[in-house]
């Protein structure tokens, strides 16, 4: 595993997220998620829809809703996002620190603006780039993200998938912000756009930037990750190196092994049963309901020990399984 | 047999989606459509449908002819299709329980009645728990979602499921558990598919036969940039067995 040689971009620390809802009750959508992203690495957050990680993502962006209660800490450079106050957030850390690829560039590229208008007004914000230079900045914004300059005028509903995705990375670039995430930001895009999206966000990532792409693509994670976090139910339960998750070891958690044997290209099986309500998690592990390998140590919820949060996870090392002679 | 013959469909006359396209499917086999999005395939799937009515051209179910589209297929027809769409909360009326969502198609044939039964067989082949059935779609995820709205496809026992990229939105395990429902449903049922969607490989491994839109649509453009989203359109006109008005018919 590549130690981080700096400090990390960005530091999780037992971080969770919980929102109260009517009659007292609560939905943990994150607990105690830890984490350290380095520059120049990409960290790929995966799970199924439901399991924590685009609260996640809103928490480090700091745009949780109000009854959202937070514990734990997440640092970017000196500044801890739980804490922040939304001066703070809106100041120094939104598209400054943290560059967001968002979900569904369409929605989130304003409808009634052209690209360039909408590049420009970002520099003014971020950069402080005025007329008559701003035309020129925002023509270098758009070729950093592959934007062709002849599309420039149009309106983001005049665009392809593809192009308004890089209209949105080019938002998320001007910033220059260490930390760049993008949330699902392949959904619904074909394979060649998909390898093509990723491809381009792990070159924007360079030596300086860090990236964390939170998806449901275990493909797309495969293809551009250096290291793999798998959600279930508001834990990251396994997060590993993306050559041993993916390669000949595997995944050593039952969730994140049944998850990758569920592909298509694999053994086409789906795990069974689904994940528990976020607002009555059992009180051991989660996954126990569904998990094979269950038993009753599995009645109190298992540490976190070398990445994995199992009681009784594969081994790390491949010995026990020697060739048949 | 599914056949569609010489088809020509789109938005617009002077340019359409597709031109002369043929494709036959036999009862109880399976086709997957690969193409990228935006191609026009959903639009194809809507013909095959009967959900969307082409420019010339003619679908024959059984060897008859389709005699009608959306609400003005006869109801014999028009039950004959299961239908599912990529985004289920676009499909799913946010009113409905889960459990109203699936038995709607039963009540809107006065098959009311069987409801009860039908719902509960059915949430199991789809792995929906009871707990789930009673809550509405903003209280569900879309995995949830989705394998409601597959359950609601079958609830008339279709001899045709259409899936226009059923799973696009989903994950892995999501998308291995509803593509097994579908195929428990075909074994027992002996219903035929066209499984539309952009991913080779999950088509390749879920269909006995994968055809390429490039090879369907040699003579006509094979491109459509302005495919519209065809699920931004209300509910109704969705399940094959939807609309009540336009049903003065008693089953
Ligand atoms: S802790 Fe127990 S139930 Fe949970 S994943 Fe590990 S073996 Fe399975």
């Amino acid at each position: 595993m590549t130690e981080p040689l700096s400090s990390p971009v960005l530091s999780v620390r037992d971080l969770s997220v919980r929102f109260r809802m009517r009659g007292d009750t609560f939905v943990s959508a994150v607990t105690d998620a830890s984490f350290d992203l380095a520059a120049g690495e990409c960290l790929a957050l995966v799970g199924e829809s439901g399991c924590g990680k685009s609260v996640l993502a809103s928490a480090l962006l700091g745009l949780l809703p109000r009854n959202a209660e937070t514990a734990g800490s997440a640092f970017i450079g000196d500044v801890d996002l739980m804490t922040a106050d939304e001066r703070t957030l809106a100041r120094t850390v939104r598209g400054r620190r943290v560059g967001l690829v968002p979900q569904s560039p369409a929605a989130h590229l304003t409808p009634v603006r052209t690209v360039r208008a909408q590049l420009e007004e970002t520099l003014r914000e971020l950069a402080g780039v005025r007329r008559p230079q701003s035309r020129k900045a925002a023509e270098a914004a758009a070729e950093r993200a592959a934007f062709p300059a002849g599309h420039l005028d149009r309106y983001p509903h005049e665009l392809s998938g593809g192009l308004a995705q890089r209209a949105a990375t080019a938002l998320a670039l001007i910033g220059d912000a260490p930390l760049l995430l993008a949330d699902e930001p392949t959904t619904g895009l074909d394979r060649d756009l998909v390898d093509r999206t990723v491809d381009e966000l792990r070159r924007h990532v360079g030596d300086d930037r860090a990236l964390l792409l939170i998806t449901h693509d275990l493909a797309a994670a495969q293809r551009i990750a250096d290291r793999v976090a798998v959600m279930y139910a508001g834990r990251i339960v396994e997060l590993a190196d993306a050559d041993d998750f993916f390669g000949a070891r595997g995944p050593r958690h039952p969730y994140a092994r049944g998850l990758l044997n569920a592909l298509p290209e694999r053994e086409f099986t789906p795990i069974p049963g689904m994940p528990p309500e976020l607002s009555a998690l059992p009180r051991g592990c989660a996954f126990a309901a569904r998990c094979p390998a269950a038993d009753e140590a599995c009645e109190t919820v298992p540490k976190t020990v070398d990445g994995v949060a199992c009681h009784h996870p594969r081994p790390a090392a491949a010995v026990l399984e020697a060739p048949h002679a | 047999m599914l056949e569609l013959r010489s088809v020509t469909a789109g938005y617009d006359r002077r340019a359409p989606v597709m031109r002369g396209v043929d494709l036959a499917l036999a009862p109880g086999a399976s086709v997957g459509l690969l193409g990228p999005s935006g191609c026009g395939k959903s639009t194809l799937a809507r013909v095959a449908a009967l959900l969307h009515k082409p420019d010339a051209g003619r679908v024959l179910i059984d060897g008859e002819p389709a005699r009608g589209w959306r609400h003005r297929a006869p109801r014999a027809q028009r039950t004959a299709f299961g239908v599912v769409f990529q985004q289920p909360r676009l499909s799913a009326d946010p009113r409905l329980t889960l459990t109203n969502l699936i038995a709607e198609p039963l009540r809107a044939t006065g098959r009311g009645a069987e409801a009860a039964g039908r719902v509960s067989e059915l949430a199991a082949t789809v792995g929906l728990g009871a707990d789930l059935l009673g809550r509405r779609p903003h209280e569900v995820s879309d995995g949830q979602l989705q394998r409601a709205c597959l359950a609601r496809a079958l609830v008339l026992r279709p001899r045709w499921l259409i899936c226009d990229e059923m799973t696009a939105m989903l994950d892995a395990s999501t998308t291995a558990a509803l593509v097994h429902a579908v195929e428990e449903y075909r074994r027992e049922s002996g219903a035929g598919l066209l499984a539309v969607g952009h991913d080779r490989v999950l088509l390749e491994r879920w269909c006995e036969r994968t055809v390429h839109w490039g090879e369907l649509v040699t003579g006509g453009t094979g491109t459509a940039e302005r495919e519209p989203d065809t699920e931004l359109e209300p509910d109704t006109e969705h399940g094959p067995d939807t609309d009540r008005e336009a049903q003065p018919e008693v089953a």
